[in-house]
Formats: C-alpha cells, sequence, structure tokens
C-alpha cells in the first residue's frame, strides 16, 4: 500500500501548486482520490468528520443498481433467445446480453466522464461523483437495440444541458439521467418505441412480439403476462427496468444505508396504487381496467421511483416535501400512462415534470415556516408595544 | 416545568477518552492567558502595557465597543507578554504568576442591592462578560433587560462534563449566584438532565427543566427554541453553569473568581479526569497532570471535538470551557476508504458504515474523510438539528448573505455551535459553522 502511495505521490509531483501542470490537478486528484481517501484534516469547524462522503454514498447507490443491472443484462438475453425461438442456458443469455450491455455502459462513461473531467478542469473544482451513477442509470434506462452514437448523444445532451449549464452537481434541476432518455426519446423515436427494439436482434426478424405490456395495453391488445412473470421481470422493456424483484432488492439496499428517501418511494407507490384503483373503479379502456397492483410492477415504474425520483438534487429536499413530491410522481405516472396512449411510459415524464415543480414544492413547506415564526413575532411585539 | 423536554433529533457520538469522575483540586500553572477570539465580535484595548504588575482581578484590557466591559486578571503577578497576529490582532496576553494580592470590591447581600449596583459590581470586577447575550452569542449589553436568563446544566457534546459532578460541592455558592442574576432578569431557565435525581432541582429563582435526549439537547439555543423561542428584536442571556458559581464566589468574597474546572479528555489522554484551576491556565501544566503524550501529533480543542477552538501544546485554556478534548490529529490515507461498510471503527451517522451498530467508545482522529463537495444529499442535516428551522435552507440562505431570508429562516435563534453536528455528518463536508459564523458578523454589521 506505501508503495502504491509513494509511486503515486510521484505522478502528483507536476500537477502540485505552483507547477507545471496546476491546473489538470482534478484530473489527477479524482484518480489519485478513487484510490486513497485523502489525508487531508480539518481546519476550521468540526475538528472530527463522519466516515461517509460523496464517493460513499455514490457507491452506495451503484451497489443497489447491480441486481437490477446484473438481472436486466441477463434478462437481455433471455428475450432474445425466446423471441428467435432457439434453446439456450443461462450463461449463453448473461453473455449474449453482456456483450449488448457493457459497450453502452462505457460509452456512457467514457463520453459523460470526459465532460465532468473538462468542466472540472475549467472551472477549477474537483470532479463530482454524481456521474458515476447518471452514468450507470443512462444505459439501464435505454432499449438495448439502440446505436451507441445515439447514446453518446444522449449523455453529451444530458451532462451538457441538464447538469452543467445550470452550474454542475447539485445545481441541476432535471435528473440528468431521465433527460438523456427523454432526449433520445424525442429525437429518435423510432428507436425509443414500437414492438422490435426492446428485444436484442429483433430488427432483422418477423413476427416478433417484443412489445412492452404498456405498448401492447395501449393498442389495445391483450397481455399475455402474469402478475408474478411481470414482478419477477422476465417480460421486454428497458435494459434493467423489467424487474421489481430484483428493484426491489436495491430499493432496501437504499432505504437501510438511508441514501435514497424511502418518503418519495413510498409516497411514490402510494400515489400511483390510489390513481390506478381509481382507474379501476372507473375501467373506461383497458388501460384502466388494468389491475392498480399490476400498474407498480409493469413499465419503469419501479425502476424510476427506486431510482430516478429519489436523486435527491432533482427532488424536492424537504422532508414533508418529499411526501408530496413522492405522491405526485405516482399519481402523474399513472394518469399519463391512461390519458396519454402515445407515451405509455409515463413515470420518465412524470418525474421530470415533477422536477420542475420540486423548487416550489419546497418553497411552500418552508414558507409554512417561516410563516409560523412571523406569526410568533407578530405576537410577541403585539406583548411588548 | 415539570413534564420536561424530550429532544428526539440528533446523534450521540460515544468516544475514548471520557474523563472519570475525580477531581484534582487547586491546580496552579506557571502562566495564564487571555484570549480576546473566546469573545465574538470583540475588539480588545489594552489597559496596560507588557511588564505591568497585576493583582487578581486588575483589568487588562477592554471591549473597544463598550468601554464599561471590563477583562481582568485571573491571578496576580506581571504582564509577561501581547502576542499579536497578522494586522497586529491581540491573540494572547500572558500573565505570569506571583502572589496572591487580589482586588476587592464593596459587595452586599445581592436581595438588599439593586440592578444598577450589581450591575457595576460585576462590570468592576470582570464578572461581566461571563453573560452572553442572544441572538449572536456576544457579551451581553449592561443596558439591556433580557427577557430571560438560560442556564444550561445538561452537557451532551461528545466527551462533556458531568455538570452535575463538576457543582456538587459548590451549590450554596451556585445558590448565591443565581440570587444576583435574578435582579438582572425575572426568570431564570435552569436545565438538567434528566436521568439525574439533580441536587439542582432545588435551587431557587429558577425555573428548573429537565432535558433528556441526543446531543445537541444541552445546548442553549436548543432549550430557548423550545421553551420560548426569541423573536426580532428581543434578547435573552446564557451563563454558564460554572460561571453562576464565580459570580456567587464573587458576592461571598469580594473579589473576582476565576475558577475553571476542567475535563481534559480524549483518546490522547492517559488519565483523563477533572483538573480545578483557573481561567487561561496553561495547557502544559494540565496535560503533564492528564499523562498526556505530548511527543505525538496531536489536536488540542479548548471546548469539544465539534465546536471548540483550536489551539497549542503552549496554548492556554479558552474563557468559557469545561472541556479541554485532545485526540489525535489524523494524517493518513486510506485506501479504498470510500468502500461502503468499509473503516468501521470510525464513528459514523451514516448507515453506510456499520459503526452504528456498536455503542462502543471509539477513537477519532481530525481526518476529513473525504473532500468537501457540492451539497447533493438533503435530509442528513434536519436528522441532527432539533429545532423548527431547515438547516439547508437557512445555511444556503446564509451563504448569499440575503438578511430578509436569513431572518425568516431563524438566524437569530442559533448560534454556530448548533451547526456542529452538522459539520460533522453533513457528506459534502461543508463548514457550516464556518458560514453561520461569518453571516452573525454580516447581520452584525448591517442589522446590529
Amino acid at each position: 500500500m506505501s508503495f502504491i502511495r509513494k509511486k503515486l505521490d510521484q505522478i502528483r509531483k507536476p500537477f502540485e501548486k505552483g507547477q507545471k501542470w496546476e491546473r489538470f490537478a482534478p484530473a489527477i486528484n479524482a484518480f489519485d482520490t478513487f484510490l486513497f481517501v485523502p489525508n487531508h484534516t480539518t481546519s476550521k469547524g468540526a475538528h472530527v468528520r463522519d466516515a461517509v462522503d460523496l464517493k460513499r454514498t455514490m457507491i452506495t447507490v451503484v451497489l443497489a443498481l447491480m441486481p437490477a443491472l446484473v438481472y436486466g443484462i441477463y434478462n437481455t438475453g433471455y428475450q432474445h433467445f425466446i423471441q428467435l425461438g432457439q434453446s439456450f442456458t443461462f450463461m449463453d443469455a448473461f453473455l449474449h446480453g453482456a456483450f449488448k450491455v457493457v459497450p453502452m455502459i462505457v460509452v456512457s462513461y467514457v463520453v459523460g466522464l470526459s465532460i465532468e473531467f473538462a468542466f472540472a478542469v475549467y472551472r477549477g473544482h474537483e470532479v463530482n461523483e454524481g456521474y458515476l451513477v447518471t452514468g450507470l442509470l443512462i444505459p439501464m434506462i435505454m432499449p438495448v437495440d439502440i446505436p451507441l452514437w445515439m447514446v453518446a448523444i444522449s449523455v453529451a445532451f444530458a451532462v451538457l444541458i441538464a447538469k452543467e449549464a445550470f452550474g454542475g452537481t447539485g445545481m441541476n434541476i432535471l435528473n440528468p439521467a431521465l433527460t438523456a432518455r427523454a432526449f433520445a426519446f424525442f429525437a429518435y423515436p423510432t428507436y425509443m418505441s414500437g414492438n422490435k427494439v426492446w428485444v436484442s436482434e429483433a430488427s432483422t426478424l418477423d413476427g416478433v412480439s417484443g412489445e412492452t405490456i404498456l405498448g401492447s395495453l395501449a393498442a389495445g391488445q391483450d397481455v399475455s403476462y402474469s402478475t408474478l412473470q411481470m414482478f419477477q421481470g422476465g417480460i421486454p422493456g428497458s435494459i434493467a427496468e423489467t424487474s421489481a424483484l430484483w428493484i426491489l432488492v436495491g430499493a432496501l439496499i437504499l432505504i437501510v444505508t438511508g441514501v435514497g428517501s424511502w418518503r418519495i418511494m413510498a409516497g411514490g407507490v402510494l400515489g400511483a396504487a390510489l390513481m390506478g384503483f381509481l382507474f379501476n373503479l372507473w375501467g373506461a379502456n383497458a388501460l384502466m381496467q388494468f389491475d392498480w397492483f399490476n400498474h407498480l410492477v409493469v413499465g419503469g415504474f419501479a425502476f424510476g421511483i427506486v431510482f430516478m425520483a429519489t436523486d435527491p438534487v432533482s427532488a424536492a429536499q424537504t422532508q414533508k416535501g418529499k411526501w408530496i413530491y413522492g405522491l405526485l410522481v405516482g399519481v402523474f405516472c399513472i394518469l399519463i400512462r391512461v390519458f396519454n396512449p402515445a407515451y405509455p411510459e409515463g413515470v420518465m415524464l412524470a418525474i421530470l415534470l415533477m422536477n420542475v415543480f420540486a423548487p416550489t414544492i419546497d418553497h411552500y413547506v418552508v414558507e409554512a415556516n417561516i410563516n409560523r415564526r412571523k406569526k410568533r413575532w407578530a405576537k410577541t411585539n403585539l406583548k411588548t408595544a | 416545568m415539570s413534564k420536561g423536554l424530550r429532544i428526539r433529533r440528533g446523534a450521540r457520538i460515544n468516544l475514548k477518552g471520557k474523563a472519570e469522575k475525580i477531581i484534582n483540586e487547586s491546580v496552579g500553572s506557571r502562566t495564564y492567558a487571555l484570549q480576546p477570539d473566546d469573545f465574538f465580535a470583540l475588539t480588545p484595548k489594552m489597559h496596560l502595557k507588557e511588564g505591568a504588575k497585576v493583582q487578581a482581578g486588575t483589568p487588562v484590557f477592554f471591549s473597544k465597543n463598550n468601554p464599561r466591559i471590563q477583562f481582568v486578571s485571573p491571578v496576580a503577578g506581571t504582564l509577561k507578554a501581547i502576542v499579536r497576529g497578522p494586522k497586529r490582532k491581540i491573540l494572547e496576553v500572558v500573565i505570569e504568576a506571583q502572589g496572591d494580592e487580589a482586588v476587592s470590591h464593596t459587595v452586599a447581600q445581592p436581595e438588599k442591592m439593586d440592578r444598577e449596583a450589581i450591575v457595576e459590581v460585576l462590570l468592576q470586577s470582570g464578572s461581566w462578560p461571563f453573560l452572553r447575550q442572544r441572538p449572536y452569542n456576544v457579551i451581553a449589553d449592561p443596558e439591556v433587560h433580557p427577557k430571560a436568563i438560560y442556564i444550561s446544566a445538561f452537557a451532551t457534546a461528545p466527551l462533556d462534563v458531568d455538570f452535575e459532578f463538576l457543582l456538587k460541592d459548590q451549590l450554596a455558592s451556585f445558590q448565591k449566584g443565581i440570587d444576583v442574576l435574578h435582579q438582572l432578569a425575572e426568570t431564570i431557565y435552569l436545565a438538567t438532565d434528566q436521568n439525574y435525581q439533580s441536587a439542582l432541582a432545588a435551587i431557587k429563582h429558577t425555573t428548573h427543566i429537565p432535558v433528556s435526549g441526543p446531543h445537541p439537547a444541552g445546548n442553549e439555543s436548543v432549550i430557548i427554541h423550545h421553551t420560548d423561542p426569541l423573536a426580532m428584536h428581543e434578547k435573552v442571556w446564557t451563563i454558564r453553569p460554572e460561571d453562576v458559581v464565580n459570580i456567587g464566589l464573587l458576592f461571598e468574597t469580594g473579589q473576582y473568581s476565576a475558577q475553571r474546572t476542567v475535563a481534559v479528555a480524549g483518546s490522547a489522554v492517559g488519565k483523563p479526569h477533572y483538573i480545578k484551576t483557573k481561567i487561561g491556565a496553561q495547557l502544559s501544566t494540565l496535560c503533564e497532570i492528564a499523562e498526556v503524550d505530548t511527543q505525538q501529533n496531536l489536536r488540542y480543542i479548548n471546548g469539544d471535538v465539534l465546536t471548540g477552538r483550536r489551539t497549542q501544546q503552549q496554548g492556554h485554556l479558552g474563557f468559557y470551557n469545561n472541556l479541554l478534548s485532545i485526540i489525535p490529529e489524523g494524517n493518513q490515507y486510506r485506501m479504498f476508504g470510500w468502500m461502503p461498510f468499509k473503516d468501521n471503527g470510525i464513528p459514523s451517522l451514516s448507515k453506510t458504515s456499520f459503526a452504528w451498530l456498536s455503542n462502543k467508545a471509539k477513537a477519532i482522529d481530525t481526518n476529513l474523510n473525504g473532500e468537501e463537495r457540492a451539497l447533493v444529499v438533503t435530509g442528513e442535516m434536519e436528522k441532527v438539528f432539533p429545532m423548527d428551522i431547515y438547516p439547508m435552507q437557512l445555511l444556503k440562505a446564509c451563504m448569499i448573505g440575503d438578511i430578509e431570508k436569513m431572518e425568516w429562516l431563524g438566524i437569530y435563534e442559533v448560534i454556530p455551535e448548533d451547526f456542529g453536528l452538522i459539520d460533522f455528518a453533513n457528506t459534502s463536508k461543508i463548514e457550516a459553522q464556518e458560514i453561520i459564523k461569518d453571516a452573525m458578523y454580516l447581520m452584525l454589521k448591517e442589522v446590529g
């Protein structure tokens, strides 16, 4: 360990203050701090600090994403072989999926991190760890057959427009990963919907029934999957969104570690269930009749509410606000699904919409606190006057 | 208030090296020092030059903004040095102890003196700085009639002292001090640890508040907030429990009392225990008695590890603190330290570490354990901030210097110390106390 440390200190030399490559220090620091938590000590404020830092928090989210990702990779291969009618083993399916998904992840990280590093050097601050999560989320919510160059452009759009244009990590209004997906969705609609894109290499085949469940419902077709299948996740869809089961495992990791807000998740599930139930009572079309509990496990809802809506930067920031925000994400998700069959995937739009309204929600929560204080002041001033 | 105050949000950080309940009586040291930095927003003006002879109680410097407020020598001797920093700022006024002459003041039974006379005695004797005023935690303004005086005998910070133990032999002087304070303010709130059958409950002229809960339950701000929150233009005073005793002793003997019982604690202390000395005593003397291995690279803190003021081994005790924390400096790298559930020996409030599973006392050093980042994680500040105030929103208002927003969000009800746990717990390593302190300077300048 001390050998590596010595070597690193040697490499760092030209990047230190007053040296030749001082400007590029954030880049080298990013690598250095990835290996070692730095030896900095407290200089002002509290003399002791918690072991937690942003890296640890972000890595925890990456860990929580792993079950859904691994299953997503397997499901990619599984859907491919099932639709083609070929026999296959678990390994076949997994390798086929990995072959498709890993390049997407690599492209996402390379493009996104390059931009992040460039901005860190340009602005002279350290590289923030947020992209570790964003960069993994983006491929996970894309259809498997999307061309890699589209992934690259979506990533660039998301990082530049949704994040850096607002001032970088911590300042963005919209969730960058969802912005990437929304960009791809509206820029290349043929690659983002229909019955071919959800199954790998399906475009070359005829007679593939690779429509997502919500897509079938919107088109007025019957759904041939049971609730258990939908929950377990062997259905077509974006790479990692299909398995509510493994997403639930991720949700547990986030809730137990306290990294993801359980308030937002609970609010979202409550809102969606409530809305779904109301529509069940109404029951005017196939989507309305779709059981409320099925709404929770199909499509991107589970993935969205667990991993996207809980992004602390773009979500509501007050504890009360989180409840309201989560609840509304759930409500709008089902509303969009049912009333706008052109966009069967409501959760993406619902979260982006609520991202925009999150500051407003917080404003009213904080305003209530301010009004309590003002009222108290008015009372005491009356007493003294 | 019989039902007491129960605080739920906050954190108990259990650290190694808690002071054993033994008091080492009347320890003297070679030099004593007064440090103007102990007083928020004070500009000192010297009375004396280097080499001047002083008695215990001789005024050494005064406040430029209010010349009535005097700061006096805790011991008799010679003014040895005025240590100055950049821009000739006075850092320390060092007095070499010699002899035991003391300035005497004429005092009577506090009940028989009127308010003005008591204020005058406190000012002249140099005991006035014991009283501090909210908002801003500045030295009290003698012209002000405060709404109440708050005393917290419930110290909840990591390694902090047990005031029940510390005061147990001086309850008569404590009562005397309260009698004096009673002439200054109608209401005196005295907060104690609810888990105790408190001897302080019997103190007359006070409203007793038993408090329970994790740190910062014992902070005056929290107690004020939950009893009678401060409104704009209102003022309350606070005083430390041992300084009530000091005022009591002044009215018993007629002489300024600078008694300070300090717990020397922390994982770097060989024999952590209580030492009774005087304000401004030399740290090296205390370290020797408490068997601190001074060869190591250590952090010496006047106060607790969250909010205290940094000093050195050659430094001196602060004016207000009853705790001297000494912990190892951290200066080491941790390979892959960002991995969740690694390094569980470091105290952590986050569940990304298993530290919360064991309640055992842990050692801690001064490592930052990360680097400063943008504010990303939300909700963690509220967990350790038991007041009806939005800490993150308040901090952001302070960062941009929006005074109106700061007022509305509750700047008058807090002091930097209340943000100690936020400094500790926040993922982005934001210096919350520093932000609040700067905001208070701004408020003092702009609003007053």
